[in-house]
């Protein structure tokens, strides 16, 4: 005699411990199979791109702190690169050059936290997050330095940067490059020749090329899937076609592959810093740009390749003090499109590592 | 003759019968629930230490000396919340529960032997004794997951189930090699013939009967009961007050109780040299928590499938193949000869996990829905 079974409908958060925020998932399990995926987002709306449009475009750098907030260099790098496309301001070297670093500092912190929090999901009890944690916090103390902010930076401005770097930046920041990649080996070395680690990521959550492609996928979820495309090579913004680095390219589009290109763009991170600390030229860190910049009636579309894909900043001047329109192109919600396919037919543990390896900040899908 | 049953004797002498009875019946209960609770209270303040130190912090250090009193302060704080029941819960069985969890790991102390003659009583059946009682608490957890009415709790108990199952057959089948080398089921005799432990004599043994523990005990990387990053707190997630503190003593009280069991069945018990047999035996249980504690500060969790897969394809085969081994051995070599079984069981141990680790892998997991 068969048993009658049904499937059943699990609310996973928005209050859940591996979320990442406060994201709500109506599953569908069939025993511990997951049927059915059902995203509901929204439970951090603060309506920054309406909040914008009232704005200078001074005021709204700020905002972009707090979209994703492990990562808001890049986000401030975003919006200011947006901003000077549609005024057509010139930035000064010196400050091009301390984008770049503040930049890749920012990747390196934001895969950190990217690569501690899926090994949390995998169940490792913290270690690995903490261990990630002592070298991000190295970062932070660089970012305090820089701009008296651990999180929050509002550093850069539209036409360079707030600050000028303090003298002690330099060696403290080359002492970091200088142990980086000793301790990504390390770190590597321990998990990637993980049994278990290996036995639950491998093959799991696979991401196809084609379906990668066809959601607009970016970042190291595309990578991850086979599809050599960075913005900072495919459409350089700031000065990065002057640096030589390499673009890592996974193969299987798994949550391993997801992983190991996090792990292989910090190195390649560190690489940029070390070209570009040489390379730092003396002058002003900000050009002149006027109090209330009223920027000629236009529409821009800025993209960078932030930590967790293209972050892109659609702004539409109607030549006022504030944007007329103000629209964020969020990285991790475009890739969260993809979840429902990754793990259909998987486990619950694999819908979990799966969510983790795309590394997803609420800050940024619900702006 | 066990200590207990001597003044058992000397009271009856001076006592009437049914007084020389009950005395040290209930001495014995203060003593084991004495003992368990501060034993408890020490692998908590143990494991927040050294998971500290594993994860390049300090541990709890504000209250007392080095942060002595925390599980004190921890354990007050847990009795002192409101117990919440769900609305739709099982109130009965609910309550009950923790009950069912806590009581077999209490009775587990009966015959574990702290030293020469120091054991409550001493069964001759008894690691049967212990093999029986210890899988009562999986009645007690599924009836807690069953009750809450929570979907994480009931996905907790199911695991349960399906993990404890499992996991008895490998145990069951590697402590038989350790009960063909001693002739005898119980916990003292098996204690008595280790003159060489029995890690050395059995190392594949150990291996198969330290995992299969480790994931009855929901241990890390056998965790899945508690899953914190997928299901919250598994079973437990509808419990407060006094009846999670009941979990949460039963959750320490097995890993001392299995700490206990590995030490008396593989690292020679209460024996040793110099120190008297009850700090050895302290010893050896501290020894094999802090294994496992290292354990869990190290390594992920299994999927379940994976730690099903583990339990059948890889334990199982490997412990049969381990009892023929042993039953090989005691049949043909001489018994005065012992080191020749050393270098053999490890040669063997050696060659057989090699081999699994290459036969087999803990893939696959994908369902066609």
């Amino acid at each position: 005699m068969a048993i009658r079974t049904e499937p059943f409908i699990l609310n996973m958060g928005p209050q859940h411990p591996s979320t990442h925020g406060v994201f709500r998932m109506r599953v569908t399990l069939d025993g511990e199979v997951v049927l059915d995926v059902e995203p509901v987002v929204g439970y951090l709306h603060r309506g920054i791109e309406k909040l914008a449009e009232g704005r200078t475009y001074t005021q709204n750098i700020p905002f972009t702190d707090r979209l994703d907030y492990l990562a808001s260099m890049t986000n401030n790098l975003a919006y200011v690169l947006a901003v000077e496309k549609l005024a057509g301001i010139e930035v000064p070297e010196r400050a091009e050059h301390l984008r770049i670093i503040m930049a890749e500092m920012m990747r390196i912190a934001s895969h950190l936290m990217a690569v501690g929090f899926f090994l949390n999901d995998l169940g490792a009890m913290m270690t690995p997050v903490l261990y990630m944690w002592r070298e991000r916090e190295k970062l932070l103390d660089l970012f305090e330095m820089v701009c008296g902010q651990r999180l929050t930076y509002n550093y850069m401005r539209v036409g360079g940067v707030s600050h000028d770097i303090p003298e002690e930046f330099l060696p403290a920041l080359k002492r970091f490059v200088a142990e980086m990649p000793g301790l990504i080996d390390e770190y590597d070395q321990f998990l990637a020749q993980n049994e278990i680690v290996l036995a639950r990521s491998k093959g799991v959550g696979v991401l196809p090329e084609d379906l990668a492609i066809n959601i607009a996928a970016s970042g190291p979820v595309l990578r991850a899937s086979g599809v050599q495309w960075d913005i900072r090579r495919g459409d350089p913004y700031s000065i990065y076609d002057r640096f030589d680095f390499d673009i890592p390219v996974g193969s299987a589009g798994d949550c391993y592959d997801r992983y190991w290109v996090r792990v292989q763009e910090m190195r390649q991170s560190v690489r940029i810093l070390e070209q570009a600390i040489p390379q730092l030229p003396q002058g002003e860190v900000c050009a002149k740009v006027p109090q209330l910049l009223r920027p000629p009636v236009g529409e821009v579309y800025g993209r960078i390749e932030a930590p967790k894909g293209e972050l892109g900043f659609y702004l539409v001047s109607d030549n006022s003090i504030a944007p007329y329109r103000f629209r964020i192109r969020p990285p991790t919600l475009i890739n969260l499109t993809a979840l429902r396919d990754m793990v259909i037919g998987w486990k619950v543990a694999d819908l979990i590592i799966t969510f983790g390896s795309i590394d997803v900040c609420l800050g940024e899908i619900d702006r | 003759m066990t200590l207990l049953e001597q003044f058992q004797l000397w009271l009856g002498s001076i006592w009437p019968e049914w007084a020389a009875y009950i005395t040290p019946a209930i001495i014995g209960i203060v003593v084991v629930l004495g003992f368990v609770l501060t034993t408890v209270i020490i692998f908590i303040y143990l494991e927040r230490r050294l998971l500290g130190r594993f994860q390049i912090r300090t541990g709890p250090n504000r209250l007392g000396p080095e942060g002595i009193f925390q599980p004190i302060a921890t354990a007050l704080k847990v009795l002192l919340k409101e117990d919440i029941v769900p609305a739709k819960a099982d109130k009965v069985v609910h309550w009950i529960a923790p009950i069912v969890v806590f009581a077999p790991i209490l009775l587990i102390f009966a015959v574990v032997p702290f030293g020469k003659g120091a054991i409550f009583t001493d069964l001759n059946v008894g690691i049967v004794y212990v093999v029986a009682i210890s899988s009562l608490s999986t009645v007690g957890i599924y009836m807690a997951g069953w009750a809450s009415s929570n979907k994480y709790a009931l996905i907790a108990a199911l695991r349960a189930v399906a993990q404890m199952v499992s996991y008895e057959l490998p145990v069951i089948l590697s402590i038989l090699g350790v009960v063909l080398m001693v002739g005898s089921l119980s916990m003292n005799q098996i204690v008595e013939s280790q003159s060489i432990p029995f890690i050395l004599l059995q190392p594949l043994g150990f291996v198969i009967f330290f995992l299969g523990t480790v994931a009855e005990m929901n241990r890390c990387p056998f965790d899945l009961l508690e899953a914190d990053s997928e299901i919250v707190a598994g079973y437990h997630t509808e419990y407060s007050g006094m009846k999670f503190a009941l979990f949460y003593l039963g959750e320490y009280g097995h890993a001392v109780a299995y700490s206990g069991i590995i030490a008396t069945l593989f690292l020679g018990g209460w024996q040793g040299p110099l120190l008297p047999p009850i700090i050895w035996f302290l010893i050896k249980i501290v020894a094999v928590f802090c294994f496992i504690v290292w354990m869990r500060a190290t390594l992920p969790r299994l999927r379940v499938d994976q730690l099903m897969a583990f339990a059948w394809k890889c334990l199982l085969p490997l412990a049969v193949i381990n009892l023929f081994i042993i039953a090989a051995e005691v049949l043909w070599l001489p018994e005065s000869m012992p080191w020749i079984m050393v270098v053999l069981n490890f040669a063997f141990a050696g060659v057989l996990i090699l081999l699994w680790s290459k036969l087999f892998t803990l893939g696959g997991g994908r369902v066609e829905v």
